[in-house]
């Protein structure tokens, strides 16, 4: 038997009153693509920050290839040839790809020298590997796809044996997702052992030999990646049997509630970003709106929920709403009825440093049951979102936590009891379960599909193909401004939609 | 206006850009590597105090600016303390700085002199002298013949007058501030330091992931911050000044904020901000009282000239200056 490339005994670790890891002992074969899956906050990134000497285990031992090791601090991890790619990349903006790789692993004093040398074997890794990056570019001149093939460059430089990727792909599109995991397979060719932490079970099953499931801090299982399916990770990770398809009866769609007829939009840049298109939801019905992220889905979406203006014709149940101007903002918008579940809820949804019940009453402030002449009815305000936590299954239960306490998951359920509970005619939903954790997309899902089932008219945009897919009773794809063209979701398929969202036109594809 | 004129005034700019790019230079160190500081004005008053009082005691100017540089480096310790290590609110520090400046100076003045917060006048090994080029005009030519300098300066040709003018004749401080912006420029673009440190203003955590320390690169800089600011202060005191009155840096620290903003923390545009801004206020020593055809403006205008500059050219004419992004934030370590 082969001596484990890492070996973790009993580490554990608290912050305060909260155990982030208890007690786990996991053993990875060298050679091999290992991951690692739980929900969020389950201790996967605290444990993998414990073994890059991000922080100190309160027990526990850590064995590399054998070895009984200190990881003290970075430094240290890096000695022990560990590099780490962090979700959210460590680079600097305003530096080359080729200043970012040396930083802090320069020759001397000077700079001159320790960059030619790397100049000289990135072109050698790169080759190896195929890394291709642009030495000279700036990291804000580049896309985030090769700022991540920046950071793994980043560890191979520094002679690291061992990779950990930390939920790599929430910044890639499919198509570079894909090509991540060719370069991963290629590393684990040459020798290279990589630990692949991640939430979501299809790159868990695409990518990996081996996958440990952790559970509120604890390590639940370690299996064969061949040995395993979807259903038995999910119910390892969430605790329970959970349902990994959206459970719906067919659409009966009624009357148009939301008829658009040639809207453009153009952004601050000026540059035309939604260049007139024509869509229609009815009552009763889900549409999704699939494509490439950064393709007018965003501003169409903010046009309709009062975030910007537009030009064009929307109608709202047949009469028309302004698209600048006057009855064109948020507020404006919610008084006729439409709700808005925004695409980012941190910036556009919530405001973390305020507590839930307040961040309940946004959009909605003004609404007589939350007043008392000029005041707020605080009181009251509280009283509903207490009914709101309850209904919405919001953990933990209390309304005086401030947004940013809570998960991303029980952040946009109440985002979404916020919206839902308003009764709409339309609800417009932008990446409702993006950095959400399995148990609470299938709660996000029953909810809007129950709104549905009330016969209200629902806009979906997700850059997920797989949400678009559960989800829809029709499906539109974006490209460019455009509508590339609508499919039922029955009789298309990845392929297709791929090739729509890639500007491949309808009748060619 | 006669090129003579043209040139003393140029003269007198070197020598009042000279506390500010000392100052802007020390700024640019700390605020690149993610510490703001405007407590430069109370680095500057401590060590100008510090430096004019052991000159004083000592009689002399080297053992002076030494005081200086360690008092200023005392406060810088202080402004890292509350802002590197107790992740402590910058400004708020800066203000305390200035503020315990501002007291203490006096206060010591007082205690030591008894001259009403002031440091008894330098003179001889007491000050830094200034520096005389070979086949310069100066002081000494002026013994030899027993004609003022004016009248030998008036008599020779152009360039001889810019070269003993400008370029002779000033204080050793004057040129190791100019020499400051090539070795800074250097030591920030050509340096392995250099790269950590612009690298620990941007990014703290991609530092700290390298495996560089965050609290290391941070304090390196707000001492290099200290001593550069000593050196400023011991300027104003002992080379520009002969002694040290209350309040004497007189908002240079905050000029240099100014400066450094205008320069958009690069080492050589903070050289031609500085030159401006001693320029204005070398503009405004010379023409005191301006007869403009009956209407006398008052010297209280000119005075006030170069600070209202500042607001006019930082409200105007900086346009998008981008300071390192990690500017202000104490760092803590997430993941």
């Amino acid at each position: 038997m082969t001596v484990p490339a890492i070996e973790l005994k009993g580490i554990s670790k608290s912050f305060g009153p909260v155990q982030a890891n208890k007690n786990i002992s996991i053993s990875v074969a060298p050679g091999t693509i290992h991951g690692i899956i739980g929900e969020n906050g389950a201790g996967k990134s605290t444990l993998m920050s414990i073994l890059y000497g991000f922080y100190k285990a309160d027990a526990g031992e850590i064995r590399i290839n054998g070895q009984k090791t200190e990881i003290p601090d970075s430094q240290a991890a890096i000695a022990a040839g560990i590099g780490m790619v962090f979700q959210h990349f460590k680079l600097v903006e305003n530096f080359t790809v080729l200043e970012n790789i040396v930083l802090g692993a320069e020759e001397g004093g000077l700079l001159a020298p320790s960059l030619a040398r790397a100049r000289k074997e990135l072109k050698e890794l790169e080759e190896e590997y195929e890394l291709f990056v642009d030495p000279d570019k700036r990291i804000d001149e580049i896309g985030v796809g090769m700022q991540q093939r920046v950071e793994i460059l980043k560890a191979l430089y520094r002679k690291a044996e061992i990779l950990i990727l930390d939920e790599p792909t929430g910044v890639l599109t499919p198509a570079e997702a894909d090509q991540l995991f060719r370069i991963l397979h290629r590393l684990r060719e040459e020798g290279k052992t990589i630990i692949l932490i991640t939430h979501k079970l299809r790159e868990i099953m695409e990518a990996t030999d081996t996958v440990s499931v952790m559970r509120r801090g604890e390590m639940t299982a370690t299996v064969k990646t061949a040995e395993t399916n979807p259903e038995q990770l999910a119910e390892l990770m969430v605790g329970r049997k959970v349902l990994l398809r959206v459970d719906k009866v067919p659409a009966s769609p009624g009357k148009p509630v939301l008829e658009i007829e040639n809207l453009r939009v153009t952004d601050e840049a000026g540059v035309e970003r939604v260049k007139g298109i024509d869509l229609t939801v009815r009552a009763g019905e889900i549409v999704g709106i699939a494509g490439v992220a950064g393709n007018g889905q965003s501003e169409l979406l903010e046009v309709l929920g009062g975030m910007r203006p537009g030009t064009g014709t929307i109608r709202l149940n047949g009469d028309p709403l302004p698209l600048s101007g006057r009855g064109s903002d948020g507020q404006a918008r919610r008084a006729q009825h439409i709700a808005h579940v925004p695409e980012d809820r941190q910036r556009e949804g919530l405001i973390m440093d305020f507590h839930a019940w307040e961040n309940v009453a946004f959009g909605y402030h003004r609404d007589p049951a939350y007043r008392r002449g000029i005041f707020m009815d605080n009181a009251a305000l509280r009283a509903d979102t207490e009914r709101k936590i309850e209904k919405f299954d919001v953990r933990p239960a209390d309304g005086w936590l401030a947004a940013k306490n809570f998960s991303g998951g029980n952040q946009q359920k109440i985002v979404v009891a916020r919206e839902i509970e308003r009764n709409p005619d339309l609800l417009l939903v932008g990446q409702p379960t993006r950095g959400v954790d399995i148990g609470a997309i299938e709660f996000i899902h029953k909810q809007i599909v129950a709104l549905r089932d009330q016969g209200k008219a629902i806009l979906l945009v997700s850059v997920e193909l797989e949400e678009i897919f559960s989800l829809s009773d029709r499906i539109a794809v974006m490209f460019d401004g455009h509508i590339m063209g609508e499919r039922l979701p029955h009789e298309t398929d990845e392929k297709e939609l791929g090739l729509l969202m890639a500007g491949v036109s309808g009748e060619a594809a | 206006m006669e090129f003579l004129t043209v040139i003393q005034i140029l003269d007198s700019t070197i020598r009042l850009a000279t506390p500010l790019l000392l100052a802007c230079l020390a700024g640019l160190y700390s605020e690149r590597a993610g510490i703001f500081d405007i407590g430069l004005e109370g680095k500057m008053l401590m060590s100008a105090f510090f430096s004019a009082a052991v000159a004083a005691l000592t009689g002399s100017v080297w053992l002076g600016l030494l005081a200086g540089i360690a008092s200023s480096l005392a406060l810088a310790g202080l402004h890292g303390l509350a802002s590197i290590t107790f992740r402590g609110n910058q400004l708020i520090s800066g203000v305390a700085v200035n503020f315990l400046a501002a007291g203490m100076t006096v206060l010591v003045a007082q205690d030591w002199f008894q001259q009403g917060g002031r440091t008894p006048s330098l003179f001889g090994q007491g000050r830094f002298e200034s520096a005389e080029f070979p086949l310069a005009i100066g002081p000494k030519d002026s013994e030899a013949t027993g004609r003022p300098v004016s009248e030998l300066m008036a008599e020779t040709n152009i360039l001889h007058q810019v070269y003993s003018e400008l370029f002779s004749g000033h204080s050793i401080l004057v040129y190791v501030a100019f020499l400051a912006v090539p070795v800074t420029w250097w030591v920030l673009f050509r340096t392995r330091f250099g790269l950590r440190l612009r690298a620990v203003g941007e990014n703290p955590a991609a530092v700290d992931t390298a495996g560089v320390s965050v609290v290391g690169l941070r304090y390196a800089a707000v001492a290099i911050c200290g001593v550069l600011c000593g050196i400023a202060g011991a300027y104003l005191a002992t080379a520009l000044q002969a002694g040290f009155v209350k309040d004497m840096t007189a908002g240079r620290g905050f000029i240099a904020l100014a400066a450094l903003i205008f320069a958009k923390w690069r080492p050589w545009h903070a050289m031609g901000a500085c030159l401006l801004f001693g320029l204005l206020q070398a503009v405004a020593l010379r023409f005191q009282n301006i007869d403009l055809g009956g209407v006398v403006i008052p010297v209280q205008v000119m005075d006030a000239l170069p600070y209202v500059l500042t607001v006019v050219i930082l409200a105007g004419f900086v346009g998008k200056a981008i300071p390192p992004r990690a500017g202000g934030e104490p760092y803590v370590k997430e993941r």
